[in-house]
């Protein structure tokens, strides 16, 4: 029974199985049916539309940036370069506990809480394959130290990368100055695509002002990149385009010497090549190392840059406004020789104070018993106040203005790095304009000796200096010589632009100025006798000049010892050299430094020292003159510095007036050369001399 | 023909089939192939993968050297003690990625759900083996309670794959021992009743998630459906003759995920395109017809039911395993069988192909 039954079951169950077997072949020919049909439809109806989607992931554009261009000084020497400098780096994704690496790293090489504080920072930003910079610029034994232990130091790596380096980091801080990491206000008025790799911007001097040219543009490669975007493989190149390089009309080695000579001083120093506006010097001290800055001042060090009274942060060259002084007193001199307020043999005489008509305020002169008679020679080598006041008076502050615009006073110089001031020479419109005050007749008179509202910066002093030097060409102000593109085989000038000639009238005139400016230093009373050194090759014009920092009240007097440093005067000095020739001006202004003749004075006869000393004898001597040819050996003063007067200041010496300069040559070579300086000298000696055998 | 005979006669008598054993070395060697494009041409991956596939083979060879009269007596007692080993890893497994699936025994680690596979098969068809065949509606209630107690801790786990494949194999022993159609629509009306709790209090958050963006992948393309989304990128770009070996972008870029394991169908595709797919379902096909070829040819019931549903559950993990990484199946985490990178599912695999050739090669013993 039982077996029949199985017998009889294993009929249908065979049958059953076989049509089940049937129906799971046609189950498995439509799933896969299915899934062939699904994948017809994924890769071949839709196959552009899936390699195009493809293709956008793997496929990623990225910037090279360009070589930041290089900046040499007038003779070649490096200014700003970019090294290749060691970066040590940690991979978070290759680490295990990367505080534990960098307590492991710190037994190695030093690292400051500083830079563990910003990597920590950077960590959060950056994606986990890229490498975090921990310390920039290792040593080279740090590098040896770091790469002998790099296997026991996973995810630490070392990397080249370029920097930029100042060499002379400190002399240049304010002229070339830095380049920093982009800021967030950078990055909305920089060009997005261009600095799409770049990290550096300039932020201060050449490097911010010749921003355009120094970067270069960007170049580009397509790469392939996996889901987490590492690079895996250069797909296509364009290279990026190097920026330009620059030659500065700077001189490292007269800015070295400047340095050097301002040493523990406070000021500023300019020097301009009266021919053509290029800058020899530029410098304002304190100074700071503008390397500190390349990747990242610590907050320390930054604070204490900023907040220090000293003010190293400050670029006194050309935003540091100061009171001119008597330095202003060559300028109106010229002024009302040419405008004939004056005749060259005016003459004042000096009681130590002047009084405006139906007043009784007295407006002092330094030296408080007066310099008795003054013509113009003497007025401008012992800097008599009263002269100026009277002078000044008879001007009248619009005329002073117009003629002083002339020479750069009160305007922009427009020297090719940005942030310069304009200073002040003031008028009756812009009284009026800016403080809705009519002028006061005692205001022309102080602003005849550069002070009152009078304003200077060094740079503007210097241009003007350079300005009356070459006969009143304003030339604009050029730190660039020169610019070399990548592409090109030699640079390309940048040529002078010469801004206005000024007009003039009467050679004789300026003359006359410049044989006064030259008997600052090398007259036996000149107020930078000092400067004049027995054996000198050429001869300097120059003026010294006090700007009050604060006023005196009236009848007091002040002794400058009382007073604290930072209220003392400021110390100013102007001057060109050679006289005959002139290649050099420059202004110098020491804060507090007291009296210009004998703080401000020396640095500039340094730097003239040291620019001149590259120049033959017959380049310092006048060019293409009649007078130059004559073969006028040099006399200079054999016992100058002889006399033991305690201060020119103190000895009232009264000068007669010289008579007006014969006009022995051509009118266009303004320049004062040997011969006419020796014919000027002796008449001043024989007056001087006559004095003494009178007095 | 004599020749093949008794080279026939000689794997026979070590209880092979050479034509399954040809296709399953031809679909393995394929596997290696795209296995050394999406494991990143990383060799020690390719060697611990050889030792899984050693064990596999000698798992299947000593499967297949056991009658199906063995297997069937045994059915229950492997049954039972899976059943106990699934409460146990519920209560005692170890934890990885959320779900506990395993059994650390200090040696290596167990994984019960993988055993019950083949074990919740086995089962059914001793169960329905012992009756009449087609079975009564008490008969398969009863087999549907024995299938349902594992299904339900598999997915406690949580490892819906598995428990789809568990389910599935049982399913299969069922309909093949003859259930009537109207009864299987029943079953399907049922089921889909059933779908509905269990999305509202079986399924997990991620699971869910995982059915979401399956139906519309671009609402997450950064999250969820990121995986589907590259997978069909993959696919796609691959086109008619594909990118050529180990020049697969998506996969070797890293855009894909689990291009080793689960999504390693999708480098297959990538790199040797539409035509080389047709290719690989081809050779599973073949297999698939095999597989039914010695069932239909195999003697006794057990033999029969266990051998179809070893093989249907073979064709489930290809479809399922497609279907996901094509986009028209949610991501459930199951293989592509032979071909992807990890040890238990293909020890099970093997196994079951030791089931099928000990089924083929038992015959005429059975017959005496």
């Amino acid at each position: 029974m039982a077996a029949k039954q199985l017998i009889k079951d294993h009929f249908i169950e065979l049958r059953i199985f076989q049509h089940r077997s049937i129906v799971a072949i046609v189950f498995t020919i439509v799933l896969f049916g299915i899934l062939a049909a699904r994948l017809f439809y994924l890769q071949i109806t839709n196959h552009d539309h899936f390699t195009t989607l493809s293709q956008n992931n793997r496929v990623s554009v990225q910037a090279i940036p360009p070589t930041r261009g290089l900046i040499y000084d007038r003779n070649g020497i490096i200014l700003a370069e970019n090294l290749p400098s060691y970066t040590l780096q940690i991979i978070p994704e290759q680490t295990r506990d990367i505080d534990k690496l960098i307590e492991e790293l710190a037994t190695l090489i030093e690292i400051r809480d500083v830079d563990i504080k910003k990597f920590k920072k950077e960590v959060k930003r950056k994606r986990r394959f890229e490498g975090v910079p921990l310390r920039f610029r290792l040593t080279d034994e740090e590098v040896a130290i770091i790469s002998v232990n790099l296997h026991r130091l996973p995810g630490v790596e070392i990397q080249a990368q370029l920097t930029r380096y100042y060499p002379y980091g400190r002399e240049t801080s304010h002229v070339v100055g830095y380049v920093g990491r982009i800021n967030e206000k950078e990055l909305k008025t920089l060009p997005v695509t261009n600095y799409s790799g770049t990290n550096h911007t300039g932020k201060l001097g050449i490097e911010k002002s010749y921003e355009a040219l120094l970067h270069g543009q960007v170049g580009y490669q397509k790469v392939e990149t996996n889901v987490r975007g590492r690079v895996l493989r250069v797909l296509e190149r364009s290279n990026p385009t190097p920026g330009d390089d620059l030659y500065l009309n700077l001189d490292i080695n007269l800015q070295k010497v400047a340095a050097e000579a301002f040493e523990g001083k406070r000021g500023a120093l300019v020097a301009i090549d009266p021919q053509n506006g290029h800058i020899l010097a530029m410098l304002s001290m304190p100074d700071y190392d503008a390397n500190l800055f390349v990747n990242g001042i610590d907050s320390k060090t930054y604070k204490a840059l900023n907040t220090s009274w000293e003010r190293p942060l400050y670029n006194r060259t050309l935003l540091g406004s100061y009171p001119p002084g008597s330095t202003t007193k060559p300028f109106f001199t010229l002024a009302g020789l040419e405008l004939n307020v004056i005749a060259p043999d005016h003459e004042i005489f000096c009681p130590g104070y002047y009084q405006l008509k139906g007043k009784s305020h007295k407006y002092r002169d330094w030296k408080k018993w007066g310099h008795g008679k003054t013509d113009i020679t003497k007025s401008i080598v012992e800097s008599c106040d009263v002269f100026y006041y009277d002078l000044a008076f008879q001007l009248g502050i619009d005329r002073m203005h117009d003629f002083m615009s002339n020479f750069g006073f009160g305007q922009r110089s427009g020297i090719d790095i940005l942030g310069e001031r304009s200073g002040l020479m003031p008028s009756r419109e812009w009284k009026k304009r800016v403080h809705n005050q009519v002028w006061f007749p005692g205001e022309t008179v102080i602003a005849g000796i550069g002070q009152g509202y009078v304003l200077v910066t060094p740079l503007q002093l210097a241009l003007a200096t350079a300005t009356l030097a070459n006969g009143g060409k304003l030339y604009q102000p050029q730190l660039v010589h020169s610019i070399k593109r990548k592409s090109d085989p030699i640079p390309r000038l940048v040529s002078p632009q010469l801004v206005r000639e000024i007009k003039v009238n009467r050679p004789s005139n300026w003359k006359l100025v410049y044989h006064a400016m030259t008997e600052v230093i090398h007259g036996r009373r000149g107020t930078a006798r000092r400067l004049n050194k027995p054996g000198m090759r050429y001869k300097i014009a120059g003026k010294t000049g006090t700007a009050q920092v604060f006023s005196v009240a009236q009848d007091a007097s002040y002794k400058e010892k009382d007073l604290e440093e930072r209220l003392k005067d400021h110390a100013l000095f102007m001057a060109f050299a050679p006289v005959a020739n002139p290649r050099i001006a420059i202004a110098v202004v020491v804060e507090n430094g007291g009296h210009g003749g004998s703080v401000a004075a020396p640095i500039a006869g340094k730097v003239i020292e040291a620019y001149l000393s590259q120049f033959s004898d017959e380049e310092l001597k006048a060019p293409r003159t009649k007078a130059a040819q004559t073969k006028q050996k040099s006399s200079a003063s054999k016992k100058p510095s002889a006399n033991k007067e305690p201060s020119a200041h103190k000895q009232p010496v009264i000068n007669k007036a010289i008579p007006s300069i014969q006009q022995t040559h051509n009118n266009t070579a303004l320049f004062l050369n040997e011969p006419e300086y020796q014919s000027h000298k002796n008449l001043i000696q024989a007056h001087q001399i006559k004095e003494y055998a009178h007095g | 023909m004599a020749n093949r005979s008794s080279q026939q006669g000689l794997f026979f008598r070590i209880h092979i089939d050479l034509t399954l054993l040809l296709a399953l070395l031809a679909l393995i060697a394929a596997g290696q192939v795209i296995l050394y494009s999406a494991g990143g041409e990383n060799i020690a991956l390719m060697q611990r993968q050889w030792i899984r596939l050693g064990v596999a083979f000698a798992v299947m060879l000593a499967i297949a050297q056991i009658s199906p009269d063995t297997m069937r007596r045994w059915s229950p007692v492997l049954f039972i003690f899976g059943t106990i080993m699934l409460i146990a890893v519920l209560l005692v497994g170890t934890k990885a990625l959320g779900a506990r699936r395993w059994l650390d025994l200090g040696l290596f680690r167990f994984q019960p759900s993988e055993m019950m596979k083949l074990a919740v098969p086995m089962m059914i068809a001793w169960f329905l083996s012992a009756g009449n065949i087609p079975p009564g509606n008490r008969r398969i209630f009863a087999a549907l309670a024995i299938l349902i107690v594992p299904v339900l801790l598999i997915a406690k786990q949580p490892d819906l794959g598995t428990s789809l494949l568990v389910s599935s194999a049982g399913l299969f022993v069922i309909f093949m021992s003859g259930v009537s159609w109207r009864l299987i629509l029943g079953f399907i009306i049922a089921g889909i009743s059933f779908t509905v709790p269990m999305w509202l209090f079986l399924m997990r958050d991620y699971q869910r998630q995982r059915v979401l963006t399956m139906l519309n992948p671009e609402s997450d393309p950064l999250g969820s459906g990121y995986h589907i989304i590259q997978s069909k990128i993959a696919i796609g770009s691959g086109g008619s003759f594909g990118k050529g070996w180990l020049n697969g972008t998506q996969s070797h870029l890293e855009f894909l995920p689990e291009r080793h394991t689960d999504f390693i169908f999708s480098v297959f595709a990538e790199e040797f395109g539409f035509s080389g797919v047709l290719i690989l379902l081809t050779l599973y096909m073949f297999i698939i017809f095999r597989g039914i070829y010695i069932t239909t040819h195999a003697h006794g019931t057990y033999a029969r039911l266990l051998g179809a549903s070893v093989i249907l559950t073979f064709l489930i993990y290809i479809f399922v395993n497609i279907g996901m990484v094509s986009g028209i199946l949610p991501v459930v985490g199951v293989p592509l069988p032979l071909v992807s990178y990890g040890g238990t599912s293909i020890v099970t695999l093997m196994a079951g192909f030791g089931i099928l050739m000990a089924i083929h090669t038992h015959r005429k013993l059975l017959a005496h």
